[in-house]
């Protein structure tokens, strides 16, 4: 008798399975679509052909995304045959499929680890090269109506984001606005709940300038023992959710907040004076930054300097890299490789960028290293 | 397909045999069967895939078990949040499915009945990407007055306690815009079900004097009980797997278990988890991720066994 019935139960109970999972399976697929790099930008403006041509598989940083799309339509007004393709699959998953070979250059928004620089070594046939190409301003923002101009010291951010300030009239937020009027309201934090470069920046921003308030090392994911606040999903989620409630504040890519509606940008205490987050600033900062010491020389990646005093930098950015090998098994990849990247970090593809990307252009000294190093791809 | 209706009268006796074995009823056994192998072999497929891939993640290193430290720990509580928004979605959504299904399968009038009928099924196809950012935006907001009051009047039951989500993003309104994207399958097959109860029983309830409602309890509802329960399972089974709008509404990051419906952060759901962490920096955290979604796809399919096995007893002792 037992058998039968869960015989009798064993045939629906595949068939209503399948269709549950088929349907999770719609339900995941619907963010891998947005992801896939689509390189229909390579419409022909009659300009002088390169006479390169061939397909590149590229992926990583989802940061980068826009911005790859604008040096895509901008190397592709001059080389309309060929075909570039930016999976934003994720800085972590850039770097491991551009040392698997999947990708011929890979987007990241943290430099590569000396392990992986070892196995991409060998995966090349040679030191692989890395230049910043991406650099974007991090805001602190917030939603209080009536209080604009806000300054913040990184030791207040630090407090309001591990929870220890819980009122906007709080001293420590008060020292640093003596002559603003802030409200009893409550506040809120939110941070990111995916693994991001932006929590990552923003997280080493605070433990190198806050040290005794922040004591945990940066990292993409939002340290466990920090408790309190609320998290959102990706940029778009933490603006969404800061601009939704009084008393909130969040951090976020510069063009995620650019042009939202109901919230203030707060100043950055840079040693003595209050400064506005800019992609000159974000600039400047690079440019004071010095490149990881041991590294080989066509590996740009930089130890930034968060401690800053110059008031005419913005220590709370994020730089982002383009990967790639020095040498590959096919002539035409090599050259086209070689030809975007040189576009990215010209200043042009800078411009491109930060047009669309709101990000802020290399600054022409390290634009000029970059394409040195760029340069030794054959 | 028809191709074999006009057999001459002479061949009486040759009919019922050729049409069984004919080429149009072959050719459409072969489909049938190919279509029913190749669900199971992409089931199969798929646990085969979520095995091999996730096996390194059931005993990775623990700092990759955020908020846990081993794999049982953390799938647990994974499991805790999945199961838990998608009780509380269907707290709202079973009651309503069932109640609209017999509304339109016996209570409205024609003209009502089939325009309700249709914009539900319509419900069914929009994006769950787009729900999670109604949610995020609006529902969230909208719910910051309720969720106070609740808070206020019933704070002294735990699942109403403090502290209170200041966005308002909270399970609560995660379980209702599940509750709003599970309605329409569960509705659609209640619907069904009710509407095949034999017109004669409905008429010998109703000729012993039975009031409509009593008509519905005794003639309509035994017979449809495992229609329904199948409705439910389906239901239940998108709930359990649904990534997008849980992703948007929560924004839920480590495991964590708490029963308060009205904070945040709130516990995540595997699926939700997956979503969020598959992407990171930290690729060795997939292993990990996929081998979560392995417990997900043995859970579904242990629930909706379940289930078709109770169903299935139930059946025998009504018989």
């Amino acid at each position: 008798m037992n058998t039968t019935s869960l015989r009798r139960a064993i045939v629906p109970g595949v068939a209503a399975l399948a269709l549950a999972a088929s349907l999770a399976a719609c339900g995941s697929s619907d963010d891998t679509v947005s992801a896939s790099g689509d390189s229909s930008s390579t419409a022909s403006t009659g300009g002088a052909a390169s006479g390169l041509s061939g397909k590149v598989a590229a992926g990583g940083s989802s940061a980068q995304e826009t911005a790859q799309e604008s040096w895509r339509s901008g190397f592709g007004a001059t080389n309309p045959d060929v075909t570039i393709s930016y999976d934003a699959v994720g800085s972590g998953d850039g770097r491991a499929n551009f040392i698997s070979g999947a990708y011929a250059f890979a987007g990241s928004d943290s430099a590569m680890s000396e392990d992986e620089l070892a196995q991409a070594k060998s995966k090349c046939g040679g030191d692989v090269i890395e230049v910043p190409a991406f650099i974007s301003p991090i805001d602190v923002f917030y939603n209080l109506p009536g209080v604009k101009d806000l300054q913040l010291s990184p030791a207040t951010v630090a407090g309001i984001f591990t929870g220890k300030i819980t009122t906007w009239n709080d001293k420590a937020i008060a020292a640093d606005n003596p002559s603003v009027k802030l409200p009893s309201t409550k506040i809120t934090p939110v941070h990111r709940s995916d693994s991001s470069g932006t929590t990552d920046n923003f997280t080493d921003w605070l433990n190198k300038t806050a040290p005794k308030v922040w004591t945990w090392e940066h990292s993409s994911d939002w340290p466990t023992q920090v408790k309190g606040g609320e998290s959102a999903e990706k940029t778009s989620g933490v603006t969404d959710t800061v601009s939704g409630t009084e008393g909130m504040i969040g951090y976020a890519d510069d063009s995620g907040v650019h042009g939202l509606k109901g919230v203030g940008v707060a100043k950055i205490k840079v040693g003595d004076s209050y400064v506005a987050p800019s992609a000159d600033g974000a600039a400047a900062g690079l440019a004071a930054s010095k490149t990881v010491s041991g590294a080989p020389a066509t590996v740009l990646a930089y130890d930034i300097n968060r401690t800053t005093t110059d008031p005419s930098t913005y220590p709370v950015f994020m730089a982002s890299y383009l990967i790639a090998c020095p040498t590959y098994d096919d002539q035409a990849t090599a050259d086209i490789v070689k030809g975007f990247l040189t576009y990215a970090v010209s200043e042009q593809g800078q411009k491109a960028a930060a047009a669309n990307a709101f990000s802020a252009p290399l600054p022409a000294d390290i634009s000029a290293k970059a394409t040195q190093a760029i340069s030794t791809i054959s | 397909m028809s191709t074999h209706t006009a057999e001459p009268p002479a061949e009486a006796p040759a009919p019922p045999r050729r049409r069984r074995f004919g080429l149009g009823d072959r050719v459409f056994s072969g489909l049938a069967l190919l279509a029913g192998i190749t669900i199971m072999v992409a089931l199969a497929a798929v646990f085969v895939f979520l095995a091999v891939r996730g096996s390194a993640g059931l005993h990775a290193d623990s700092s990759l078990y955020p908020a846990a430290g081993n794999f049982v720990a953390y799938a647990a509580k994974l499991l805790f949040g999945t199961v838990w928004a998608a009780v509380v979605a269907m707290v709202f959504a079973v009651p309503f499915s069932i109640g609209l299904a017999l509304f339109v399968s016996h209570y409205a009038p024609r003209w009502l009945a089939t325009p309700v009928a249709y914009v539900i099924d319509l419900l069914a196809a929009v994006p769950s990407v787009i729900f999670g950012l109604w949610g995020l935006r609006t529902l969230a907001n909208a719910m910051k007055p309720v969720e106070g009051w609740l808070n206020a009047h019933l704070g002294f039951i735990p699942l109403f306690s403090d502290p209170l989500s200041t966005s308002g993003r909270s399970v609560l309104v995660a379980g209702l815009v599940l509750a709003v994207m599970i309605i329409p399958i569960t509705t659609a097959i209640c619907r069904e079900v009710f509407a095949q109860t034999p017109r004669l029983n409905e008429e010998a309830a109703l000729a012993l004097g039975a009031t409509r409602w009593e008509m519905i309890r005794y003639a309509v509802f035994p017979y449809a009980r495992s229609g329904v329960i199948a409705g439910v399972m389906l239901g239940l089974g998108r709930a359990l797997g649904e990534t997008m709008a849980v992703t948007f509404v929560l924004g839920a990051e480590d495991p964590l278990v708490t029963v308060k419906l009205l904070t945040s952060p709130s516990p995540p759901t595997i699926a939700s988890n997956i979503a969020q962490r598959f992407q990171g920096e930290n690729t060795g955290q997939q292993v990990v991720l996929l081998a979560t979604g392995l417990v997900l796809f043995v859970f579904t399919f242990a629930v909706n066994f379940i289930a078709r096995w109770v169903v299935a007893r139930q059946e025998r002792k009504l018989a």
